[in-house]
């Protein structure tokens, strides 16, 4: 198995850490795993993107030119990466922020709105990301729920981990919506 | 010990403290700076002194002085930085003065940019400042080989006298990858009689590199050289599926691991091709780089350089196989699907034969 995922976003909405969360799954099942961050003059509000690959194999390049699959939470993520996914790869949309559609016509494309559903649900639209993880998870299994539970427990520092319950609820609900389909007819409120 | 997954800069800063660095003189730079970061946390709990210079020269004397009280003293800094700190390094090389200086390297000329690049390979190898003088340099390519590199070039560093060059980059410094520390391990660290620790009960000790007897200075020449000599030993390399390879893909550091990649998906395709990967760049591994070539009708360096790497792959192989470059400059890091594109135009055009 080797899936190579690019994720994408405004700084602040949780792509970082959505991403070392993902590898740290992956290392928790003693998987080979690689995190590159993009790193320039960002900051909240600015795009940020990291890569992340998960393998079976030992990891040759950690580059990501064609990932396997594309997670964007807003548009200009979509602009830039949407060109250079796999053909026939997968694009986790979070349709919330992002009114476009794609314009390749190969790609699995799922949209979830999850920024409105964190709020909805959640009450909390920072855990949207998780939400679209837990999405990621259910489509893919290239990690397993309790792997990502594991890996919240060795990000997040003791005082923070009150949070793991609301994040887990977060995964559940994006697996739940994977499971379902239900996100392809959600309909936002807002 | 289990795996944890660290930043490269992290992994590297928290080797230091396992090889028994104690000192950290430098002044930030992106993208080394979790270097520093890690170190103004880290150092003081073991005993340890971490300063923010007031600038990169100000760091570099620094070491020079902790390295002349026989310390294990590193700085690390990237490109621009380093271009700052070579009267300092020239001046430990002359001195004899072991030390460890990392290079996270970053776009360039001048101020460039801070995404990765390999374009300091030749200040890394060639001297850097002035006088005739080498720097031992290691290019490690995952996170786990820069910690295992860490206590490796502090024990040449105090072998050789003479500072040591982790020659990373961007990539390797920001990425995370699972790494594994070894258990605590007792090692033999090097007496330093010649340190200056205050000369009671003996002579004084003196740390100089200015010898102002052109004879003298000619002789310090030759000694310097005969221990530069002396290093070819400690050549480190990797060769990958080179033993039938009719076309060797060469790098170091970051790039080699794309053309390991590439390496995996020419064969695929029924293209005969290897890859090797100088650990050590200097001392150069250049007996094991003809050895990994000598079935290849051609070569191709990769790396983020207009082609520095490749001047030496050419020498190295004295000019009998052709050896062609991939360079990516500015930033941009070559992708897999690049390289292996101009691996099949060379396979095609049977560019056997010709320097281009």
């Amino acid at each position: 198995m080797l899936q190579e995922i690019i994720l994408a976003g405004f700084g602040g909405q949780g792509v970082m850490s959505m991403g070392q969360l993902l590898a740290y799954a992956g290392l928790v099942e003693g998987k080979h795993v690689s995190w590159i961050p993009s790193y320039g003059p960002e900051m909240r509000g600015g795009t940020a993107n990291c890569s992340v690959t998960i393998s079976d194999e030992e990891v040759s390049s950690p580059i990501i030119t064609e990932p396997d699959t594309l997670i964007v939470l807003n548009r200009p993520s979509l602009e830039k990466f949407e060109q250079n996914v796999k053909p026939g790869g997968r694009l986790l949309i979070n349709s919330s922020l992002i009114d476009i559609e794609p314009k390749r016509q190969d790609l699995q494309v799922s949209k979830i709105p999850v920024t409105e559903l964190g709020r909805e649900i959640l009450g909390n639209n920072r855990v949207s990301n998780m939400i679209i993880l837990g999405a990621f998870v259910e489509m893919t299994r290239a990690v397993s729920l309790e792997s990502v539970i594991g890996a919240l427990k060795k990000v997040l520092p003791e005082y923070r981990h009150n949070l793991i319950p609301l994040n887990r609820k977060a995964l559940e609900t994006g697996i739940e919506l994977a499971k379902g389909r239900e996100f392809l007819h959600f309909r936002s409120c807002g | 010990m289990a795996k944890v997954l660290m930043k490269g800069n992290e992994a590297l800063a928290e080797a230091a403290i396992d090889a028994g660095c104690r000192y950290f003189f430098g002044y930030p730079i992106t993208p080394q700076n979790e270097i520093p970061q890690y170190l103004a946390k880290r150092l003081p709990e073991v005993g340890g002194v971490f300063v923010q210079a007031e600038s990169e020269i100000a760091a570099i004397n620094m070491v020079y002085g902790a390295a002349g009280a026989g310390a294990r003293v590193m700085t690390s800094s990237s490109g621009p930085g380093i271009s700052l700190k070579q009267e300092g390094i020239t001046y430990m090389a002359g001195a004899e003065l072991p030390c460890v200086i990392v290079n996270i390297q970053r776009g360039g000329p001048g101020l460039g940019g801070i995404q990765p690049a390999q374009s300091d390979y030749f200040q890394a190898v060639k001297g850097g400042g002035h006088g005739d003088y080498r720097l031992l340099v290691l290019a490690p390519a995952t996170v786990q080989e820069m910690v295992d590199l860490m206590e490796k070039a502090f024990d040449l560093a105090d072998e050789y006298r003479n500072p040591v060059m982790i020659l990373g980059d961007g990539i390797l410094g920001q990425m995370m990858e699972p790494v594994e520390f070894s258990e605590e391990k007792e090692t033999l660290r090097q007496e330093k009689p010649w340190a200056t620790t205050g000369a009671k009960g003996r002579n004084p000790n003196i740390i100089n590199s200015l010898f102002l007897d052109p004879a003298e200075l000619e002789k310090h020449n030759h000694h310097l050289q005969q221990k530069y000599d002396r290093m070819s030993k400690e050549v480190l390399w990797e060769s990958y599926q080179t033993n039938d390879a009719e076309l060797i893909l060469v790098g170091y550091g970051t790039s080699a691991r794309i053309a390991k990649a590439v390496v995996d998906q020419a064969r695929a395709q029924g293209i005969k091709a290897g890859l090797f990967r100088p650990i050590s760049l200097f001392p150069f591994p250049k007996v094991a780089l003809q050895e990994a070539c000598k079935k290849a009708e051609c070569v191709l360096t990769v790396e983020m350089s207009m082609g520095q790497l490749v001047e030496d792959i050419r020498y190295n192989l004295e000019f009998k196989v052709p050896v062609h470059l991939y360079g990516r400059v500015g930033g941009m890091v070559p992708g897999t699907r690049a390289v292996l594109e101009e691996v099949k135009r060379l396979v095609n055009s049977g560019k056997a034969g010709k320097n281009p």
